[in-house]
């Protein structure tokens, strides 16, 4: 269906031949780049503390990350396995950002029902989503107790942004279909329903985007203070007895959590958009 | 179909009594249209023509029951309009097809808004598709369907609730100019043989001699009516009326384009 392919001609001219030729070059060339850009950055990792430029006890080192981790790997009864924090810390963040994401679009339709309601909310949704959230992290500790203040971290770094988010999405639902949809008389119910959900579709892949990345946010910062599990703990365990082959092998665990869920909804979004 | 033709001249099928119709803001009110009234018989082709601002598209709003106005009544069939009902059809100036839809599901959705049975719907939605040169894209998407075939899907999403009214914004204005005229015709010639009674509503004043039986001009802002115009051709179809395209080669075309020209006081600033 594609309007290239039905101007496709069927032997391609030799201008074709070389332009396709020029535009893979250049597609290589973008990913010898990337793929530079980390080598060189490992490369730099492992060099400097080993030649001692920089303090090896600060930085560690790639090369010292792979034994830490089958060290960390092994479940001792004073330590959990890295594994069971990886998990730990995986399990809160989809449990804030799937509850961003629910309360956040319950919210935001209740003040698109109720229109007052967003005017009389919207100074303090402002304000809730300027505030940095971490600031609560002691006072969660207090109120939640050490595992369900994770949790709530989690949930509470992106609920206002997701909130927000998904309201404006719902605003900006071109109001002529409502009005369609109106001509045909449809309740309020189905303006929902039929119209302001479906339509708000791209604007709630894009709040997932921003909520996944929140909520990992949330979690290990809530770690930080009150966990005794999860890789936030874990950081702040290794930073105290200054290992930083610990803190480091965390944090690239923490780095690969994100890009997988980072593709995840990637491809979620490929799915969702290949019907628009 | 059904029989809108049992109404007759005697009680009309669309009734409009000393339409008011103010717009407010902070900053006062706008009064949109004023004193409207006049009355369209069941089978009727009716043009509302206009310039731009002039309440044009408000009107169609207060026939289809979308919006309330300020004064005064519509009456469909004799009965006051407090709301949109099935008897009409409104087409706006867009397609606004739900890009996440098919275009058969697109096709039934007033149905579904008006919780009628959905097979019937389907059903009717793929015979009036199929009708108009649709019926290998029922499951298309909007984005696949040129300018053209989009504007017959939302033709086909209109008379799939089977009003007996259908009331048109520009639902031309759109389209390039080619497939505006082809359009014209096949529209035209659509609401002819199902006997709907149309109201029109443009600022193209060939469009609205071409299409319709009678032309009401507005006046500037608030809109009130100006003037009222039958359009006869001696030349014809079966029915005794030419095509759009035929009217505009019509020999009284010219004489009802002067006048309605006159009538609008066209002024180009600038």
């Amino acid at each position: 269906m594609s309007k290239v392919e039905r101007f496709a001609i069927p032997s391609a001219s030799v201008q074709y031949r070389e332009w396709l030729m020029r535009e893979r070059r250049g597609r290589l060339t973008v990913r010898t780049a990337q793929v530079a850009i980390l080598v060189v950055f490992l490369i730099l990792w492992e060099v400097l503390p080993k030649a001692h430029i920089v303090n090896p006890l600060f930085t560690s080192y790639p090369s010292a990350l792979w034994p830490t981790f089958l060290e960390l790997l092994k479940e001792t009864p004073r330590q959990a396995s890295i594994l069971t924090h990886t998990w730990f810390t995986v399990f809160a963040t989809i449990i804030g950002f799937s509850a961003a994401m629910v309360l956040g679009t319950l919210i935001a339709a209740a003040l698109w029902w109720w229109n007052d309601l967003y005017k009389v909310l919207d100074p303090y949704l402002v304000v809730a989503n300027a505030m940095p959230k971490t600031a609560f992290v002691p006072i969660f500790y207090i109120w939640l107790g050490a595992t369900l203040s994770v949790y709530g971290m989690s949930l509470a770094i992106s609920l206002f942004i997701a909130i927000l988010m998904i309201y404006n999405g719902f605003q900006g639902v071109d109001p002529n279909k409502i009005k369609l949809a109106q001509t045909f008389g449809a309740t309020k119910g189905q303006l929902l329903t039929k119209v302001v959900l479906p339509g708000s579709i791209p604007t709630l892949i894009a709040a997932l985007k921003v909520n996944v990345g929140l909520s990992l946010v949330g979690v290990v910062v809530g770690e930080f203070q009150s966990a005794n599990i999860g890789l936030g703990f874990l950081i702040q365990y290794g930073s105290q007895i200054f290992k930083l082959n610990i803190v480091m092998t965390a944090i690239t665990i923490l780095a690969i959590v994100s890009s997988v869920m980072y593709l995840a909804i990637s491809w979620l979004e490929t799915a969702v958009m290949r019907r628009r | 179909m059904q029989s809108s033709t049992t109404g007759g001249a005697a009680s009309p099928k669309v009734e409009l009594r000393n339409l008011n119709m103010r717009y407010f803001s902070l900053e006062g009110e706008t009064e949109a249209l004023k004193d409207i009234s006049f009355s369209v018989a069941a089978g009727e082709f009716v043009a509302i023509i206009g310039q731009s601002g002039c309440g044009k598209s408000t009107l169609l709003s207060l026939i289809s029951g979308i919006l309330k106005p300020t004064a005064g009544t519509v009456l469909i069939d004799g009965r006051s309009v407090s709301g949109p009902t099935r008897k009409v059809g409104y087409m706006l100036q867009q397609d606004y097809l739900f890009e996440w839809r098919t275009i058969l599901e697109n096709a039934v959705l007033g149905a579904e808004i008006q919780g009628a049975d959905i097979a019937a719907a389907q059903a009717r939605a793929k015979e009036l598709l199929t009708r108009y040169g649709l019926g290998q894209f029922l499951h298309h998407l909007p984005r696949q369907l040129s300018g053209g075939m989009r504007q017959r899907v939302a033709l086909a999403r209109t008379l799939c609730t089977e009003p007996d009214v259908v009331l048109l914004d520009e639902p031309f204005s759109a389209l390039d100019s080619q497939t505006r005229l082809a359009l014209a015709d096949e529209v035209t010639e659509i609401l002819r043989r199902e006997r709907k009674t149309t109201i029109l509503v443009t600022h193209d004043i060939a469009e609205a001699i071409s299409m319709s039986e009678r032309v009401i001009v507005l006046s500037r802002r608030p809109g009130q009516i100006k003037s009222d115009h039958p359009i006869r051709f001696a030349s014809g179809d079966d029915e005794g009326r030419p095509t759009p395209f035929q009217a505009r080669n019509a020999p009284e075309f010219n004489g009802y384009f002067n006048t309605l020209w006159q009538e609008l006081e066209v002024h180009v600033e600038g």
